[in-house]
């Protein structure tokens, strides 16, 4: 169904009769859709000229605001509390994938951690429920995240953790068949995809979508063709699609060239977050700013290096469904605190 | 060193080293079983062993030129097979000494009906592959990273003195995919060579013509397997290509590389009749009618657990069809007791090799030649 034709449903809305057990069309319910769909669609774009101290040291206390601007942004709450708290309960164990392959460089910031623990808490999920996790744990030390596997407070460890490890039964969809990462299937209930904005070689892209390949054993297998199909059919396995509820994704350094590793020659101080609950619409903005950047400092656009992130326009596609990727479905709001 | 068999290799996983998690132990009460120390410190080591065969490119990116994908690889990523890493714009093998599986097996089990029959062979193969075979027999080790499996520390001259010590004809390089530990591999043939132990490769021949002329200069035989005879199916359930495999069996043939063929013959996929006599019409006029050819049964595995074993009849039917198009040496594989496990001599039509499963009951062969009619028969014997 597309959101025109959603919009005209007042006029169009027939009730259904007939058997037992078939649902009626809810009037309300469509609209409610209506406007689940526009949100769902967002992506707010938050900056602030404030959060890159010296040394492209991050300021803590100017990323929290950029966080709760985006929230309630976002989820249309009125207070970050609330907004944290339509989309988590208490009862969640939380894990927040980090993509942290590029080490301290080129990865997160840690000064996610206590920004993202205190809205949790907001919600009043427990800080013992929240894991910080990719594949190793040796990459996430390296890029400055505190490992606690059994010790108080929040938690951060890879998939690699003794006792953790991959589920023993493999997933398949489509194009990709592996094992997923137990931190995502058994010990969490939801999901944060804490990305970072950045060039990539071969995928053109790597921000949202491309985040969950620390998820599976064997993303290796999946890097020809530009990553194309295989990110749109890991994503769509119901362990991340259904699991997935918030995306916050780190712009605050963008590696605009050269990626995944970094490449300081290529950095741009964008002093950005993007934040959004469809992973299609915020990669696709992702690459439209990606570009911006890139023909700021005289590079061509990705699709003129024949690299363009095809797999984003794959995973919106009728057969993956998994957001929108297209300029006129997608609501952007930018915002400078 | 102690000689490590398979099964104490992934016995030592439970000990505490990070492996693929096959327990469904709960996992709340993990918090309290591992102390941070134990908790952190069970990652397999790993080498850092330039790797042969690469091209570096501008900004610190590396193209692998071992074997047709062409990895282009950036810095701190993989080539598709997982096994060789850009570090910083240099390329390096991480499983250079570093086999996952050990074992000591019959020449027979690799499949080697022509060389050197009733000799054990000293096997070993690391993570990983560049292919991913929906039907891996292996995968367990193949479809893996070398991170998420254990393996020990064996360098060429530990292979060498353990397949001395257990009396073994040759090293065999096997299990997983040996392309992708090609450095590993070229450094133990040369050095078993020295030594006077055989060196044996079971591949998917999906490698360079440039890295495989090198080691034919060092091994004694190499088995490939050829997994169909379309473009199709190698794309589609091997994420491979058929053409650079063709190449490199014709390059075995000119090289003079002792080579059998295994067909793995899968039910429904790759079993019609007109690709498979193609192959054979192939195999006899780009190769020779003197190359084994082994068509063997698939069982249901990794990504195709919805097919059956393949049937016995459908085999023999192969086989046949391999027979009629003139291949002198057509086997049948995973079918113990079968009369399709054995060497008949192609002229008298006698039993010269009679096999049960990997061992031998019956050997009629006087000094390479068929001890009933004289036929010479190819291979290498003694």
């Amino acid at each position: 169904m597309d959101l025109k034709r959603l919009i005209r449903l007042p006029g169009n809305v027939k009730e259904r009769k007939g058997k037992e057990g078939f649902p009626a069309l809810d009037f309300t319910g469509q609209f409610r859709y209506v406007e689940a769909m526009v949100r769902e669609s967002r992506v707010v774009v938050v900056r602030s000229k404030r959060v890159l101290g010296p040394g492209g040291m991050v300021d803590g206390g100017a990323l929290a605001a950029m966080v709760e601007a985006a929230m309630v942004k976002l989820t249309g709450a009125s207070a970050p509390k609330d907004a944290w708290g339509s989309l988590f309960s208490p009862q969640e164990a939380v894990g927040i994938k980090v993509n942290a392959i590029g080490r301290r460089l080129l990865s997160p910031s840690p000064a996610w951690v206590p920004v993202l623990a205190r809205g949790l808490k907001a919600a009043r999920v427990e800080e013992r429920k929240l894991i910080f996790w990719d594949r190793s744990s040796r990459e996430l030390k390296e890029a400055g995240f505190p490992l606690n596997f059994g010790g108080p407070g929040i938690r951060c460890f890879g998939t690699d953790t003794v006792g953790v490890g991959y589920e023993a039964d493999l997933v398949e969809n489509g194009s990709i068949g592996g094992l997923l990462s137990r931190i995502l299937t058994s010990l969490t209930t939801a999901q944060i995809n804490l990305c970072l904005l950045k060039d990539h070689n071969l995928a053109g892209l790597s921000a949202a979508l491309k985040n969950f390949y620390g998820a599976i054993h064997n993303p290796n297998k999946y890097h020809d063709h530009h990553c194309n199909p295989y990110i749109a059919d890991l994503n769509a396995l119901s362990q991340i699609r259904e699991r997935c509820r918030l995306i916050l994704c780190d712009a605050l350094r963008v590696q605009y060239q050269g990626g995944p590793a970094f490449k300081p020659q290529w950095i741009e101080n964008y002093q950005g977050i993007l934040a959004s609950r469809d992973p299609v619409a915020l990669d696709f903005v992702a690459w439209r700013l990606l570009d911006q950047i890139r023909l700021a400092h005289g590079l061509p656009p990705l699709e003129e290096e024949d690299r363009p992130p095809q797999y984003i326009l794959t995973a919106g596609d009728t057969s993956h469904r998994l957001g929108r990727c297209r300029e006129a479905e997608i609501e952007v709001v930018q915002l400078s605190v | 060193m102690p000689l490590l068999t398979r099964r104490q290799f992934l016995k030592g996983v439970a000990g505490g080293a990070c492996a693929i998690a096959l327990s469904r132990i709960p996992l709340e009460p993990i918090w309290d079983l591992f102390g941070e120390e134990k908790a952190f410190a069970g990652v397999p080591e790993l080498s850092q062993v330039e790797a042969k065969y690469y091209q570096r490119l501008p900004h610190q990116e590396v193209e692998c030129q071992l074997c047709p994908r062409r990895c282009r690889v950036g810095d701190l990523e993989r080539g598709y097979c997982g096994v060789r890493e850009n570090r910083g714009g240099i390329y390096y093998t991480l499983v250079h000494s570093r086999p996952a599986a050990l074992n000591i097996d019959p020449i027979e089990k690799k499949p080697f009906f022509h060389f050197l029959p009733s000799t054990m062979a000293f096997s070993l193969g690391t993570a990983g592959c560049n292919l991913q075979c929906k039907f891996c027999q292996n995968w367990e080790i193949s479809q893996v990273r070398p991170e998420q499996v254990q393996n020990v520390h064996l360098p060429p001259e530990a292979i060498v003195s353990e397949a001395q010590k257990a009396a073994c004809t040759s090293i065999a390089y096997t299990y997983s995919e040996p392309i992708i530990f090609y450095e590993y591999m070229l450094d133990s043939a040369r050095l078993a060579k020295k030594k006077g132990i055989k060196s044996v490769v079971v591949t998917n021949g999906f490698i360079n013509r440039e890295p495989l002329l090198e080691l034919c200069r060092q091994v004694d035989a190499i088995k490939v397997d050829l997994k169909g005879f379309t473009p199709r199916y190698y794309q589609e359930f091997c994420r491979g290509e058929l053409k650079p495999v063709l190449e490199s069996l014709k390059v075995l043939q000119r090289a003079g590389v002792w080579h059998e063929i295994v067909y793995l013959q899968v039910p429904t996929l790759n079993d019609q009749e007109g690709p498979i006599r193609q192959m054979c019409l192939w195999i006899k006029e780009e190769l020779s009618a003197d190359v084994p050819l082994h068509f063997t049964r698939f069982h249901p595995m990794y990504l195709l657990k919805n097919l059956p074993p393949t049937p016995v009849p459908s085999l023999e039917r192969s086989r046949q069809i391999a027979l009629d198009a003139g291949l002198r040496f057509v086997y049948l594989g995973n079918v113990p007791g079968h009369e399709g496990e054995n060497t008949y001599c192609p002229r008298c039509r006698k039993t010269l090799i009679r096999r049960l499963g990997y061992s031998i009951r019956e050997n009629n062969l006087r000094k390479g030649a068929c001890q009933f009619c004289g036929e010479k028969i190819p291979g290498v014997w003694a």
